[in-house]
């Protein structure tokens, strides 16, 4: 059998990526243009600026992806690319790249979801087993995803507000940290000894969703009442109060799902599963409850197009496939692909 | 020498592919549909017509703006996209000048213009017979234009979908000075673009990765941190 190779393209938020997988499992290449450095002076994505970063990085991000694999286009299998969700004026770059790319060389085009794209990159750490059970975690999702087999994606539980990643970089504000705020309060947050007691959003007993503005908000009250007070507060504290309240919520019902479902895999993926606080509860957790925890490396957990690659090269095995009239879809659902 | 040429400046959508000097398949259209569904679809069924393939092709024209933002990338990041890849020079010419040929053998000056808002627009002014720029593309406000319309003192023929959004405008302060293209004109055409690449020099397969969109205005996130950082000194 040859091996099949993707060329997989990623622009949904703040960074140009292309990379190529080999057989659904090995990077050959996987290029990240990030514009992390042009963003920060805004606090957040400008969308517009991100659109037009992407503009300018698009075709050298792909020559790289390819040099660095040594490949020509003739010998690619496919051209995948994200279809959604995301900032569609981000998207439209990597879509319209992707499509005039696969015309040029006759190439199929596989249309893929950013968050099957996250739940992908764990396929490039170890093979996945079934049924598994997926923390999405970002600065714009937060999500349970039960997966029976491949390209079978049920949403057990989603936030009904603020994703986690989003209370991160609100909650840093409150600190005056710089964009992005989460490695800053992650990192306060282990160096705390002690943090404030915040509130646990549970939601209903059997609900596997989330909610964060409540301990934002909870977060925002007790900057403000210290400030009335004339009282400094301790960044430290605060950061170690508001991550033990995320992680917290986040382990329990992860927890109670992977129990519920029996499941024979544990996932984290999206940029947040970087937090080390995180990681390491999840870790504990799960090895005391004998269910293999995998987590993939940090360069991996935040936007990158080698899990899309992943990702669309068992959706190219499944069938499934783009034509030239594909858009950006801002607000795509995560829907199974079998 | 076998041209295509991808025109995406603004609502109105137009490709053409040119064969040594001839126009072989041309669209213009203005269906006001998303160039990011329709523009690959239309490049294909013109290749197919003109029994083409990709790799056929000698060189790419672009309209680079002024215009829509979205509009010029996804017109910018497929011909950028197709020329890097077949490793053919990329032409990127002012979406004014494509929009201002449709004037061309005027006696006066033509005045190309694409609403921006608020009573601004962009805008340039080219020679009547040789569409060469007299006042290149810029951001302005209708009343700065027409002042600098006035002090031509020469017949100016105005053209574009947007004409109609300033022509009591246009009338009340240039009067008899100002003519308008009746609307078969207003479209701009992707022969005309590959025509006015033509004329220019051919640059690298090299450049074609630094090629970008002419906005011709920052951002407003960018306007205001430069603000910022200026009441900040």
């Amino acid at each position: 059998m040859n091996d099949q190779y993707i060329l997989a393209i990623e622009t949904s938020c703040d960074e140009t990526a292309a990379a190529i997988i080999r057989n659904g499992t090995e990077i050959v290449s996987n290029i990240v243009a990030s514009q992390i450095d042009s963003q920060k002076r805004f606090g957040g994505v400008v969308p517009e600026v991100a659109s037009r970063h992407h503009v300018e990085q698009i075709t050298i991000v792909i020559e790289e992806a390819l040099e660095k694999a040594n490949m020509q286009p003739s010998d690619l299998t496919a051209v995948a690319v994200t279809e959604g969700p995301g900032l569609v004026g981000a998207l439209l770059i990597g879509i319209n790249a992707a499509k005039a790319f696969a015309f040029a060389h006759g190439l199929p085009l596989i249309p893929v979801h950013h968050i099957a794209g996250h739940i992908y990159a764990n396929a490039l750490v170890e093979p996945m087993e079934f049924p598994l059970l997926a923390l999405v975690v970002s600065g714009g999702h937060t999500e349970l995803v039960l997966m029976k087999e491949h390209g079978s994606f049920e949403v057990i539980g989603e936030t009904r507000d603020d994703a986690a990643g989003e209370a991160y970089d609100k909650v840093a504000r409150v600190l005056n940290m710089p964009y992005p705020g989460g490695p800053h309060i992650d990192r306060l947050a282990q160096e705390a000894k002690e943090g404030i007691d915040f509130p646990r959003a549970w939601l209903e007993e059997n609900s596997y969703d989330f909610s964060f503005s409540g301990l934002k908000s909870a977060v925002i009250n007790y900057k403000h009442n210290m400030d009335q007070r004339g009282e400094e507060i301790d960044p430290q504290k605060v950061a170690k109060g508001f991550q033990d309240s995320v992680v917290e919520v986040l382990t329990t019902k992860t927890l109670r799902a992977a129990r519920e479902f029996n499941v024979k895999q544990v996932i984290a993926a999206g940029g947040v599963s970087a937090n080390k606080g995180l990681r390491t509860s999840l870790e504990q957790v799960f090895e005391k409850e004998q269910i293999p925890f995998i987590v993939p490396p940090l360069k991996l957990c935040t936007d990158n197009a080698a899990m899309i690659g992943a990702a669309a090269s068992y959706m190219y095995v499944a069938g499934v496939r783009g034509d030239l009239a594909m858009n950006g879809l801002p607000g795509k659902e995560l829907k199974s692909w079998i | 020498m076998i041209w295509l040429g991808i025109e995406t400046s603004n609502s109105p959508l137009s490709i053409a592919i040119v064969k040594d000097g001839q126009v072989v398949e041309e669209i213009v259209q203005n269906e006001n549909l998303t160039h990011s569904v329709t523009v690959m679809p239309k490049i294909e069924e013109l290749f197919q017509k003109a029994k083409l393939k990709p790799v056929d092709i000698d060189a790419i024209a672009v309209s680079e703006g002024p215009g829509s933002y979205t509009g010029l990338r996804i017109g910018v990041t497929i011909a950028k996209t197709l020329a890097w890849t077949l490793k053919k020079p990329l032409v990127g010419v002012s979406s004014l000048q494509v929009l201002a040929a449709n004037g061309q053998d005027f006696n006066g000056v033509i005045c190309a213009l694409f609403d921006a808002r608020r009573q601004n627009v962009y805008t340039a002014v080219f020679h009547g017979t040789t569409i060469e720029p007299i006042i290149e593309d810029h951001h302005s406000s209708i009343e700065g234009l027409l002042e600098q319309l006035q002090e031509l003192n020469m017949p100016v023929l105005f053209v574009g979908l947007d004409i109609d959004i300033f022509k009591e405008k246009i009338v009340a302060q240039l009067g008899d000075q100002a003519s308008f293209a009746p609307s078969s004109l207003a479209l701009p055409r992707g022969a005309h673009l590959i025509e006015l690449a033509q004329k220019q020099p051919l640059p690298s397969v090299e450049a074609v990765n630094s090629f970008i969109p002419q906005y011709h205005r920052i951002t407003e996130a960018e306007a205001n941190w430069i603000k910022d950082q200026k009441k900040g000194q």
